[in-house]
């Protein structure tokens, strides 16, 4: 065992140097260089002040928004900060509900969503929690399914919304790879963008 | 549906397009052969001192291997407890419990990259660069090192060593690793995953809330997270978040990292044995198993979850726990390479997979990590099941069995068989001791035969190696944060161990020239052959216990009973 410990140490040193530093730093250096958006999280800025991440969900509930997908994130208690409550679309700490699939509580939930949303059947995507809480796409259908709500809210014309959530609708990559979806944020921000 | 079909298509081709030349490079980098960067390694063997370069009988380049991961799981340790008082801590994070980074610490060292703690919540960018990465590098390239000694050993004639293990442990770092980590990464930072010191950054949300977003060397650690079979993700979700996985692309990407070594193994054998056809029957039989786990996911996702019929369009399937850019192929595809593969990233959360789906996933685990498998180690463990496959082969037509023209005697295959016996220990035995000690019902949320899965599917995970999750279960418990532990260490050195031995075992004895009476070894019987034995096996150990967790929820649920 002893003629072995020499190299152990030496080998797990420098390759602690060289794979646990010199390896990130000098991605860092260029990811920073080369992809500057991206590398510090593609913050969308909106006159100045960054409103999100282009690539991360955020919560949305007010009637005149298109809302993402149910969000089982936890966040701290504000009145007790050793408990934890929820938290929609909290970016510091990403969780899915976990619930199994015989879950009474899985049950229960999507039964309210669903009739929250005035009875289904709803776009599945719209009645169940994504995996990290922060999903930042719908499916093409259930952003078409808030188009009369959110028209309303703002009183425009249906058909208007309509078209605008049909151009954002995002293809799939190379036409083969993912799904078609809808980035919330981008479309809410073309909703905003037709007020002005 | 038929867009599905075509990118699994798409994904098949390219898997083994990828992996043929990448075999045969790696066989080249093991035999010496690739030399680009001679000066950097010789630099470290020659810092690592005079004994670092000879080649070494079975039993020292075990020793050399576990003395390297103690003393990789020693500095991990430190690192973890001491993390508040070392730099790059801009969240100021406090050092982890004794207990949690004892379980952390096996976890990396040994590949399993199980997560007891939430990566955004608990660790510093040092814990995550210094500690983590490295031991990503060095567990993968430690697994790489096993294969390439044991396929020495098969194919020496009449030799007591089988390789140096320093030696292989720089060539697989330098010339495999960091180069396919370096180009990875940097396509990664492409996709749009972050690659910054920050911390977080701040931002207001249109309805005038506060949201903080994490950040942090994500990129970097992903490459490596997937390259490696390591799995152990920068944030809690792993590859499920939106900036640990942000595109289509970078999902499709990730998914071929993570086969792509393992599968890549199976030709470098095949070039190190001197007979190609031993390694694409290899690559033949994982192919099969891996394409039926994928089909058994995909049809029970896509079929969803009978209590919300007529609640959601039954178009989408399952969508609990699943992202919408990835969608159900995207999801079942990268739920079935990463079981399979003991990588362990996950891009939707499995304990939320209806119960055939999960079940699925967990036995690509228990059936010993071999469809495919850990880097290295998979291709190491399907050659245990080989061992045996030709044991039983020969007991069939009554003579001597041989493997590569060697006798498989009572030695080779007593090896083989103690092995048979690790998922068992780890899966079985540890399961049920944690559920007579009263711990298991606290850790596992969900209720009735789901609770049973989530404890199972833990054991399984960590005995295989793998590091995927019923992420509900709550591991950080001192129980199961020392029991984890010990699984972890029983799934990695108890099959590491005996194989190293089977192959120096098999390096000493000379090699008969091929007869009418030999039975081949590459062609569709013996591939036929090693499934069933595979199959055989791992049915035979989890059947039951499985009838009692997924399978009754399943059939619970088709009553529409929940719990």
């Amino acid at each position: 065992m002893i003629p072995h410990l020499r190299p152990a140490l030496v080998l797990l040193a420098l390759f602690t140097l060289l794979t646990g530093l010199a390896y990130p730093l000098a991605i860092t250096g260029l990811a920073q260089a080369a992809f500057p958006s991206a590398a510090n999280g593609s913050p969308v800025t909106v006159e100045g002040r960054v409103v999100g991440s282009a690539l991360v969900g955020q919560a949305f509930a007010a009637e005149r928004y298109f809302h993402g997908r149910p969000s089982a994130t936890m966040g701290p208690d504000p009145n007790d900060p050793s408990a934890s409550v929820a938290s929609p679309y909290n970016g510091a700490s990403s969780a899915g509900s976990n619930l199994g699939p015989s879950s009474a509580a899985l049950a229960d939930e999507v039964r309210t969503r669903v009739a929250a949303l005035g009875g289904g059947p709803v776009p599945a995507d719209l009645a169940t929690a994504s995996a990290s809480g922060l999903d930042p796409d719908v499916s093409p259908g259930a952003a078409l399914f808030q188009v009369a709500r959110v028209a309303k809210a703002r009183g425009l014309d249906e058909a208007l919304v309509r078209g605008l959530v049909t151009r954002h609708i995002m293809a799939r990559t190379f036409g083969l790879l993912g799904e078609l979806r809808v980035n919330v944020l981008a479309l809410n921000l073309a909703l905003d963008g037709l007020d002005h | 549906m038929t867009s599905d079909l075509l990118q699994f298509v798409l994904y098949a081709v390219l898997l083994t397009a990828i992996a043929v030349p990448l075999g045969a490079y790696m066989a080249a980098v093991f035999a010496g052969e690739v030399r680009f960067l001679a000066p950097v390694e010789r630099a470290l063997l020659g810092a690592a001192g005079a004994g670092a370069r000879q080649s070494q009988y079975w039993s020292a380049y075990a020793l050399a291997l576990l003395v390297f991961n103690a003393a990789g799981f020693a500095l991990l340790f430190l690192v973890l407890v001491g993390q508040g008082h070392l730099p790059l801590n801009p969240q100021g994070f406090a050092g982890l419990s004794p207990r949690l980074a004892f379980n952390t610490a096996i976890s990396f060292v040994t590949n399993t990259n199980w997560q007891a703690y939430g990566g955004e919540t608990t660790l510093s960018n040092f814990s995550q660069m210094a500690g983590l990465t490295t031991q990503n590098f060095l567990s993968a390239a430690t697994g790489m090192a096993v294969a390439a000694a044991v396929a020495r050993g098969f194919a020496a004639r009449q030799a007591r060593a089988i390789g140096n293990f320093w030696v292989d442990l720089v060539r697989a770092t330098l010339y495999v690793l960091l180069p396919g980590a370096v180009l990875l990464a940097l396509v990664f930072a492409f996709c749009g995953m972050p690659q910054t010191l920050a911390s977080a950054f701040d931002a207001t949300t249109l309805e005038g809330a506060k949201q903080t977003i994490a950040l942090g060397p994500v990129a970097s650690q992903v490459a490596i997270k997937q390259l490696g079979t390591n799995g152990g993700g920068f944030f809690n979700v792993n590859s499920a978040h939106p900036l640990e996985n942000p595109t289509a692309l970078s999902n499709f990407i990730s998914t071929l990292a993570i086969l792509a070594l393992p599968a890549g193994f199976c030709f470098t054998y095949g070039r190190m044995v001197g007979d190609r056809r031993q390694g694409r029957a290899l690559f033949a039989a994982m192919a099969l198993l891996f394409l039926a786990g994928f089909a058994a996911i995909y049809a029970a996702e896509r079929a969803g979850n009978p209590l919300q019929a007529g609640l959601v369009e039954t178009v989408s399937g399952n969508m609990e726990g699943k992202e919408v850019r990835f969608g159900l192929l995207g999801s079942t595809l990268w739920a079935a390479a990463t079981t399979a593969a003991s990588n362990g990233s996950v891009n939707a959360m499995h304990d939320s997979f209806t119960p055939l789906g999960g079940l699925v996933a967990m036995l690509n685990i228990q059936l010993g990590e071999v469809v495919f498998g850990g880097v290295g180690v998979g291709l190491t463990g399907m050659l245990l099941f080989v061992v045996l496959t030709v044991f039983l082969a020969g007991l069939m037509v009554g003579r001597t069995p041989e493997y590569l023209g060697k006798k498989i005697e009572a030695r080779e295959v007593k090896l083989a068989a103690v092995t048979l016996l690790v998922m068992p220990l780890g899966v079985l035995v540890l399961a049920a001791l944690a559920i007579a000690a009263g711990t298991a019902q606290g850790s596992a949320p969900n209720p009735g035969p789901h609770g049973l899965s989530e404890l199972l599917y833990a054991y399984s995970s960590a005995t295989g190696n793998n590091g995927s999750a019923f992420a509900g279960f709550s591991a950080d418990t001192p129980w199961h944060d020392t029991f984890l532990g010990i699984a972890m260490m029983l799934g990695r050195y108890g099959y590491i161990i005996p194989i190293l031995a089977i192959a120096g075992s098999l390096a000493a004895k000379k090699t008969a020239a091929e007869t009418a009476g030999t039975f081949p070894t590459h062609g569709a019987l013996f591939v036929t052959l090693l499934i069933a034995t595979i199959l055989i096996v791992g049915a035979l150990t989890f059947l039951p216990v499985l009838a009692l967790g997924p399978i009754a929820e399943q059939v619970s649920l088709l009553a529409g009973r929940t719990f």
